[in-house]
């Protein structure tokens, strides 16, 4: 398993080519984001405000990490625990808010569940719930760039429980006989919903799968900021250079509940989690830029201020902007509304007494 | 105007179409340099190479899979599922994913992917090369469903599908594959999707179906004319998803009795649906209960397929009860 960064914040060896540390602070602050926001966002469900909420708590670097080696022409299919990337692209806080209240300023018109995130603009693929359905999509999406002969890359994100449905495999398989330039993340946090890994399949984890399917495969820290940079854009190179798809498997640890639908104390023991928080990704990496000099608690606490305030105007705003209007129930099933849906539209107007839509 | 039978019409389409849309691409299983078990795709990957007529892995979902995140990229993929009954491991991938990407993303992404494929009994295939699975497919909102029954049809449908910003599953009767020769012009033409064809017009009862079922009709119409002077409207409907309602309910309204068939099974089957319509806005037409003439509620037998379709004698049956009622 690749490592560079020690739990104590120390280098094991050195990161070629070096990484500018502005870009190291920035991708920690972005790492301090997802926490926060996610930390919110459960708190907003259980004070009733939200009907949903799914973190990535603990698996921050894993996203961050390998957000911060793409390029923003890069496309990205995420799972859902992958908030991370969708902030390091550039999505505001605001707008992830609107989101999680599906209100009328919700890119998807509060058409799914809360955390199916998704911006067109930042090519992130907006997500679904049926688990691994997207790793055949980035496998085709990567074969029509290399048909488009654009010099760019897919990555698909997904945890250890998708590698026993179907569209894994048949999407890593087509993946690699059409030699697509496709990225394939695994986060093996340990856990789907309440099923260990030792439940989930026999294989020494999920490497081997990637070299079952002839491609260039690699398991590494994905607590490491580091280790999953350095990987992620060694894997975007190989790809660029024609040479395949590229399986990560990056062993990390859902340090919270599957969704605030969970109760993971039903199945693990405190102990175990309270172990696994020591190899929490924020913690190390902060270990390591306070060590360089180039970050403080001082700097921290005036950071969480800053975002916290943020979250907190973005939740005030989402709270007063109204539902998407009842015309978008309707829209985008088709490209254009077919007419059993437009008298449907009109009969629920009735109901709710909208004025008739043309 | 040349004459073709369905398989040449859309292999002729198909090249004329890959010729014009760089961003055309064909895959399926075997439907590489082997042309597809039918052929339909025959001679295309010589032509067009490689990179945008190929064999796919046997694996269907992940077919749809692939196509919908090229579709996503921006291209038109033409995936072929080598036989209708063989669709079910991509159900999710078409059902959960193709279908809902519009919406689910916010008019975002959409996966306007055409899927190919063979239907339908009358070749001696059993239960697995025999089915009709339309119905499957209609409960499902986002998706477009086309039912081919002439090469005429076939090159016009598949013009429109391809056009279509949607996801279309497009059935080809594989029954009248080769059987059935027609005139089809040979420039561009398209079909409009949710636009059926009245056939045979009449005035005693209107007789409602689609891909090979609707031959099967035709004939037991004009028997019924010639043995019986019954005077029967036959609608072929072409797409299912959209459906024609108001072909069929000005039908209805003029000979006030209606027959649907099918080779699905009976229960919960498009003429179900059909026969809803008819009665929820077209009551006060009817003469007659509205009838179906359908598959048997048990799988596609082999040795007794023939008991099994609603030919045209059955279709007769149904119609003389229909109008004697």
């Amino acid at each position: 398993m690749l490592r560079y960064l020690e739990l104590d914040g120390t280098l094991n060896q050195e990161i070629k080519p070096s990484l500018d540390d502005a870009f190291i602070v920035h991708c920690y602050k972005v790492m301090c984001i997802t926490r926060l926001v996610d930390e919110q966002m459960i708190t907003l469900q259980r004070q009733g405000e939200i009907s949903f909420a799914l973190a990535s708590l603990g698996e921050e670097a894993a996203a961050v990490g390998s957000a911060g080696a793409l390029e923003l022409g890069d496309w990205i299919y995420p799972q859902y625990r992958e908030l991370g990337v969708l902030f390091y692209r550039g999505f505001s806080i605001k707008d992830y808010i609107h989101h999680m209240f599906g209100d009328a300023k919700d890119l998807i018109q509060g058409r799914q569940m809360p955390n199916h995130f998704g911006s067109k603009q930042l090519n992130v693929v907006t997500v679904s719930s049926p688990i691994g359905t997207q790793i055949p999509h980035a496998a085709g999406c990567a074969y029509a760039m290399k048909l488009q002969k654009e010099h760019n890359v897919v990555i698909c994100y997904f945890g250890e429980g998708a590698t026993s449905e179907g569209d894994f495999h048949a999407g890593l398989n087509f993946a690699a006989v059409k030699k697509t330039p496709a990225i394939f993340f695994c986060r093996n946090n340990g856990y789907a919903i309440s099923t260990p890994v030792r439940e989930q399949f026999a294989s020494d984890g999920v490497a081997p799968k990637g070299v079952g399917y002839g491609m260039e495969t690699i398991r590494i820290d994905g607590n490491d900021f580091f280790a999953v940079y350095t990987t992620t854009k060694k894997a975007r190179e190989h790809c660029l250079a024609g040479k395949g798809p590229f399986l990560v498997e990056a062993m990390t640890y859902r340090m919270g509940a599957h969704s605030t639908s969970d109760d993971p104390t039903r199945y693990r023991k405190e102990e175990e989690v309270a172990q696994a928080k020591e190899t929490c990704p924020l913690k190390r990496l902060k270990l390591f830029l306070k060590k360089k000099g180039v970050w403080s608690d001082e700097k921290e606490l005036e950071f969480y201020a800053e975002v916290k305030k943020e979250i907190r105007e973005a939740i005030e705003e989402a709270k007063k902007t109204p539902r998407p209007p009842l015309s978008s129930l309707f829209e985008d099933v088709y490209f254009r509304m077919p007419r059993h849906l437009k008298e449907q539209l009109n009969e629920c107007a009735k109901m709710f007494g909208d004025p008739p839509h043309a | 105007m040349p004459e073709m039978n369905i398989i040449q019409a859309l292999n002729h389409t198909l090249k004329e179409e890959l010729k014009r849309d760089k961003n055309l691409v064909i895959f399926g299983e075997d439907a590489g340099s082997f042309g597809g078990v039918f052929r339909v795709t025959l001679g295309l990957q010589e032509e067009f190479g490689e990179e945008r007529v190929f064999n796919t892995p046997l694996s269907e979902q992940g077919i749809v899979g692939f196509a919908i995140g090229m579709a996503q990229k921006g291209m038109k993929p033409i995936a072929e599922i080598q036989f209708a009954d063989y669709i079910f491991p991509a159900y999710d991938q078409i059902v959960n994913e193709m279908a809902k990407m519009r919406y689910r993303t916010g008019n975002q992404y959409s996966s306007p992917v055409l899927i190919r494929t063979p239907y339908g009994g009358g070749i001696h295939g059993g239960h697995y090369h025999s089915q009709s699975p339309e119905a499957q497919f209609l409960h499902t909102p986002g998706l477009i469903v086309v039912v081919v029954s002439s090469p005429f049809d076939a090159k016009g449908l598949l013009i429109a599908a391809i056009d279509a910003q949607d996801p279309v599953i497009f059935f080809e009767p594989k029954r009248i594959y080769r059987a059935l020769k027609g005139e089809v012009p040979e420039e561009r033409y398209s079909i409009p999707l949710g636009k059926g064809d009245l056939a045979r017009i009449g005035k005693d009862l209107t007789l409602v179906g689609w891909g090979a079922q609707h031959h099967q009709n035709m004939a037991a119409a004009e028997d019924l004319f010639k043995k019986e002077n019954i005077d029967i409207e036959v609608i072929n409907l072409r797409t299912l998803n959209p459906c024609d309602e108001d072909l069929v309910l000005l039908s209805l309204q003029k000979t006030g009795r209606l027959v649907i068939a099918h080779e699905a099974p009976l229960t919960g089957g498009f003429g179900a649906e059909l026969a809803a319509i008819s009665q929820e806005k077209g009551f006060l037409y009817l003469k007659a209960p509205v009838r179906r003439c359908c598959g048997w509620d048990t799988p596609f037998p082999h040795t007794l397929e023939h008991a099994y379709l609603p030919d045209k004698d059955r279709v007769k049956k149904t119609v003389l009860e229909t109008i004697n009622y």
